[in-house]
This record gives structure tokens, sequence and C-alpha cells, in this order.
């Protein structure tokens, strides 16, 4: 899960890194007082969870709390990049002397993490290291040792950071492991004109399987945007909204996003990713279903199940108990396979409901499913 | 003979008594695979009862070695108690540590990889479903019956669909399937075992299952380029998936131009691997790869 820069900001300041003054509100009026408070000149930044927003005009100066209290109304309700703002974060200007980058990155390929840092912050640190490679340092971290001050140290001059930039770098390695971070990154980290170095925005995404010893972030619903992703959450589903007219619904990961590629293939476009997983049960398919279902846009919906662990037989009944409790309004294909796959398919064809077709094969139910959609 | 497991591979299993651990012993029993005993600190001294055989439980995986000779560990504990199961597993010198739970915090992910190379131990996963070398032995959740004994080696990112191409590939059959896991961080690559399969004697052709997210299909197919005589086929799933969601899997996720199926499917195209559309082209690619090795030796 992503953080808003306000709340990265705070994690920061808990940890003891340097931050500027700030506020954040979702009121004009409020953001008039909050300026007020800050000494009447702020930056007025939207509060959005994607990058680019200063060029889409989501980070503004206001030089006092009547102008403050305009700008947050023209960023408030902001559209960037598909991001709707719906708060505004309130602070202090800072007198920036230099920009740094300091971050720390999982390197997947290594299996541990690497702090990435360079003096040449403020920018995309992404097209820092794609123009000038030999700018950014790339430093592996021992996952038994972590990042001691020798270790900020070597960080730090490996970047060329000024040396009162290590005791953040050992800071900020604190906020990754104790708050169970995949990510976390300051850019850009600033120098003042009176030397402090100041952290003015950051990024941090939280570990979602750390949320059962993260009790203060696990209380927060994770954002979705989508109303049906947030329906689907709330039923404990793994769904993705996405926008085309053929439901899924499969069990595994893998082979739910090979199901999507190969309706694409027939034609037509996935409306969403739904893994069930292993289990199946009667109950998961009803709510899958009627999730999948209350999206106008899907005109069928294909249910792609490979009976490894679960017998076709059992998932087949999960099907025809979740057809008594929901109301079947579109075409479904239903591809049986694997353990029991017989028992399964004979099951449907007794329960003999007019909405529901069956194919043996994966493809032949895709393109089934995709053709369905596309006559509908 | 396969990677990683044979038949004489001495297996515990670390939450043997949970209902997973219950579960999915008495399946790899069933299949034939020489369970030797679980491990619960809280039941060490009991024997659990699966059919005809009655497995010990042991205090801790020093006291199963001991006792055993035990080489392998699958672990079913829950995410919160994993780290500590392989680290304790790791320091007992145990050869290979399959960790089957999902939901595992990549922080200790990271740490137990890290410890257990320092001991010299090879972990699978986490979140897999481990791996079987058919009609010898089942270290982990793949269904046994799916397939027999072969000549394919598999490693996969994904259960399902190994499961999907087993089933496909049934009649010709496996040497060793191994289901590396989702998450981001894993203990052993499609590298690693792209490697051990080109040395398997028993293994003819590989096939190589990928999903989006990361770039370890794009240095396997390096690595096949330099390294891999033998004929490899390729299957990656996620070519709709969206930028930035997450598909399931916690490591299946497409960030900016990173990660995407297309770099992953032409990084293998241009190493020589002939990648599938779908699962079932897949199999059919690999039945006239073996049809044409076996004309060429037929001549």
């Amino acid at each position: 899960m992503d953080l808003f820069e306000h709340q990265a900001r705070e994690l920061f300041e808990e940890h003891g890194i340097l931050v500027p003054r700030a506020e954040v509100t979702d009121s004009p009026k409020e953001a008039r007082e909050i300026a007020r408070r800050l000494g009447g000149r702020v930056v007025v930044k939207a509060q959005v969870k994607t990058g680019g927003r200063g060029k889409a005009g989501g980070v503004k100066l206001a030089a006092d709390p009547a102008a403050t209290e305009l700008t947050a109304r023209q960023i408030l309700g902001m559209d960037i990049k598909g991001h709707t703002v719906g708060k505004v974060m309130l602070a202090q200007p800072v007198d920036i002397e230099s920009e740094f980058y300091v971050g720390y990155v999982l390197d997947r390929t290594a299996g541990r993490f690497l702090a990435i840092a360079s003096a040449e912050g403020g920018m995309e640190i992404e097209d820092v290291a794609a123009t000038r490679p030999e700018a950014v340092a790339r430093i592996p971290v021992d996952p038994a040792e972590g990042v001691t001050s020798a270790k900020a140290t070597e960080i730090a001059e490996a970047a060329g950071l000024p040396p009162r930039t290590v005791d953040v770098l050992v800071r900020l390695w604190e906020v990754l492991i104790r708050e169970d971070a995949v990510l976390v990154e300051v850019n850009p980290l600033v120098r003042t004109s009176r030397g402090q170095i100041l952290a003015l925005d950051g990024k941090v995404t939280l570990d979602d399987n750390a949320r059962f010893r993260q009790a203060r972030w696990g209380e927060q619903e994770s954002a979705h945007d989508d109303p049906l992703e947030a329906a689907a959450a709330a039923k404990g589903l793994n769904y993705v909204k996405l926008d085309g007219e053929v439901g899924i619904i499969g069990n595994g990961a893998g082979l739910v996003m090979s199901t999507l590629d190969v309706v694409a293939g027939c034609g037509a476009r996935p409306g969403n990713f739904l893994d069930i997983g292993g289990g199946a049960s009667a109950q998961v398919m009803a709510d899958g279903l009627s999730v999948i279902l209350s999206d106008p846009a899907v005109k069928s919906v294909f249910v792609n199940v490979f009976g490894g662990i679960t017998a076709c037989d059992a998932v087949a009944d999960g099907i025809v108990q979740a057809l008594d409790s929901v109301q079947l309004t579109k075409p479904l294909v239903v591809r049986l396979d694997g353990n029991n796959a017989v028992r399964g398919r004979a099951i449907l064809d007794d329960h003999a409901h007019p909405l529901v077709q069956q194919s043996t094969t994966m493809d032949g139910a895709a393109r089934r499913a995709a053709d369905l959609a596309n006559a509908a | 003979m396969g990677i990683y497991l044979t038949k004489e591979s001495k297996i515990l299993v670390q939450g043997m008594t949970g209902a997973e651990g219950m579960k999915h012993t008495r399946r790899m029993l069933a299949a034939g695979t020489d369970v030797v005993g679980g491990v619960n600190p809280r039941k060490a001294g009991r024997t659990v009862d699966f059919d005809d055989r009655a497995v010990p439980v042991y205090g801790s995986v020093r006291d199963g070695i001991e006792a055993t000779g035990a080489d392998v560990t699958v672990v079913f504990v829950p995410p919160a108690f994993a780290k500590a199961a392989v680290v304790e597993a790791a320091d007992a010198g145990i050869e290979l540590a399959v960790v089957i739970t999902e939901g595992i915090p990549v922080h200790d992910s990271v740490a137990f990889r890290a410890h257990a190379a320092a001991q010299g131990t090879r972990v699978i996963g986490p979140n897999c479903p481990g791996l079987i070398t058919p009609g010898q032995s089942n270290a982990g959740i793949i269904p046994a019956d799916i397939a027999k004994p072969g000549r394919i080696g598999l490693v996969s990112k994904s259960g399902t669909l190994t499961y999907q191409l087993m089933y496909e590939l049934r009649d010709i059959g496996f040497s060793t399937c191994v289901g590396i896991g989702g998450d981001p961080v894993v203990g052993t690559t499609h590298i690693d075992c792209l490697a051990a399969f080109q040395d398997d004697p028993d293994t003819e052709l590989i096939v190589l299952i990928g999903e989006i997210g990361g770039d370890a299909e794009e240095r396997a197919a390096a690595y096949i380029r330099e390294h891999v005589t033998k004929p490899v086929v390729g299957y990656i799933a996620g070519f709709t998936a969206p930028e930035g969601k997450t598909m399931g899997h916690a490591g299946a996720i497409v960030s900016g131009s990173s990660g995407t199926a297309q770099a992953k499917k032409e990084a293998l195209e241009a190493a020589g691997v002939r990648v599938g559309g779908t699962p079932t082209d897949t199999a059919k690619l690999v039945l006239a790869l073996l049809d044409k090795g076996r004309d060429a030796t037929d001549r």
C-alpha cells in the first residue's frame, strides 16, 4: 500500500528525520487558517498517490492566507492522472541550497534491499539514472547488518552527499524496517541555506503482507477508488477491475492472468481479474458472481477452474449453490478440467440452467465467452 | 532422477499438525513420499496417524534430523512464524526448505533467504506449491496424480498454471516440476532450476512458465542463451494486466515499462525459446519439439 505524502512525512518525523512544518486538510477555509498558523506563505501540495503532480498543477506557492484558500480551492477535486485530489498539504516554504535523492528499494533479483542515492535530487530518479547513471549510487544492504553509521557513510560518500545526510540514511532505514515498508524514498532531500538537512517530499510503500503486525495501518481501509474493487475487498475477494466486457473468475493468480490473456486473444476484453483461490466454496463463488454481475460493462462471464487440489465436482456444487442465491443476468461459460472434471460437468449438465454453458477446453471456453460478449 | 527431490529424500513437515499441514502430509504420503516426521515444540513425542502410517512429531528440526536423517523440510507454518521456522531449519543443517506459506512479509523473506544461503540451505518459495518428482517424491501441495514420470522438467511462478501444463502434458510426463512462487523475493529462481535441469540426465526438454513483474524471465533468457542446450518452451501470463495493479501474486505487478509480459516473451524468443500464446499452445509446442527429437533419433 502506498502512503500519501503527508503520511510519509509523519513517519519520517516520528523517526527523527527533519521535515518542514506542515498540516493537511480537505477544506479551503481551513487551509487559510493553517497558512496563518504557518506564517502566511505556504506551499499547497495535492495529496495523490501518483507522480508528476507538479507538472499537472498540483503544487503551488501561495503568498498569504487568502491566496492559500484560493489555491486550495483550485487544487482540491482536481484530477491528476485519474486520481482525484481529496486533501492538500500546506507546508512552510524552505530556502533550498541543494537537492539530493535517497531511498531504499527492493532488489528482487538479489533478494535484498538496495540503497539508492544521488546528489542530483528533485528530478525523477529514473530519469537521472537513464541519462547520467554515474550520478546514482546503488549500494546493496546486507539484511543481517542493516544500515549502520558506517554503511550510511559509505552510501553518502558513494553518492557525493554531505556528511550530515548520514544520520538521515540511518533513520530512513529504521523507517523501512520498523514500518515494514518495501520502498522508502526522499526526493528531494534538501540542504537549506542554514545547513539543515530536510526531507521535503517522500514516498513510502508498505508491505500488505505485514498488516498483521502493523496495527496502525491495518485499520486504514486500503484505498479503492473503484466501487466494485471496494465491494470485492469488503468480501475478501482478490479482484481487480479492468475495462472490458468478459467477466473472469478463476482459481490461482497465474491461471487467472492467463485466462485474461486468452480471452483478449479471442477478440474481447476481460472485465476483471478475480482469483477465488483453491477453495472455491459456494459462498466465494456467489460473492464473486455478484460483484462481477453488478458491473454494467460485463456482457458474459467465464468461470475457468482447473481442479488441482480442489475437485471439480465440489466446484460445480459451489456454482449450483451460488446460482440459488445470485440471480444470473448474463450468460455464464464454465470450463472445468482436472480432478473429477467429468463428475463436475455432469452436475452442471443436470442443473441445466438456461444461461450456463460448458466447454471442456480453456481456449474453447474463452472463445465462447468472447463471442457471447461481442454478440450482446 | 529429476532435480532437488528424489525417492531417497527424507522429509520433515513444519506445521504438520495444523489443518493445511495435516491435509497435505496425507497427500504427500499417499504419493509415496517419505515423510519421516513433523515438527511442533508443543507436541513433541506424539505421533500422528495418517491412514496406514504413524508419523512422529519432533520438538525441533534438529531433533527431527538427528532421529531420521531428514534432508528436506516443507514449511506450512503461518506467516508470522515462517521466518523463525526457516531459520531454525537452516541452523539445523537441512539441505532444502520448501516454504509453502503465503503472505510472508518481504523483510522476513529477505532475512531467511540470506540466512539460509549462508548456512548452505536451498530455499524454494515462499508462496509456492512446492515441487514434485513424479513417481518418487512430492514436497508440497502439487497434486501427485496429474501426471506420470517422464522427460519434461518444469519451472513456474504459478501453481495452477503448473497444474494446467502438467495436465496437458500428462501422457509425456515430468522429471521434476518446481513451483518457485509468486512473491517478489524467492529462494530459488528460474535460473537455478534451468541449471539443474540442464544437468539432469532424465530431463530432455524444459518448460518455463513466467508472469509479469520483476525481470527474472529476462535473466533466465540470458542464461538460456549462454548455458542451456536442451530445448526450452516458455509461457508468460499477464499480457493484459494494467500497469500498477498487483494481479494476485505479490510479485505480479507491471511498474512503468518494466516487468511486462511482452518484454519477457521477446527476451525468451531472442534466446531461442519457443513461447506459446496459451497454455494449450504451449503444450502443443512441447509435443512438436519432442516428436521432432524422436524423428531425429529414429533416423
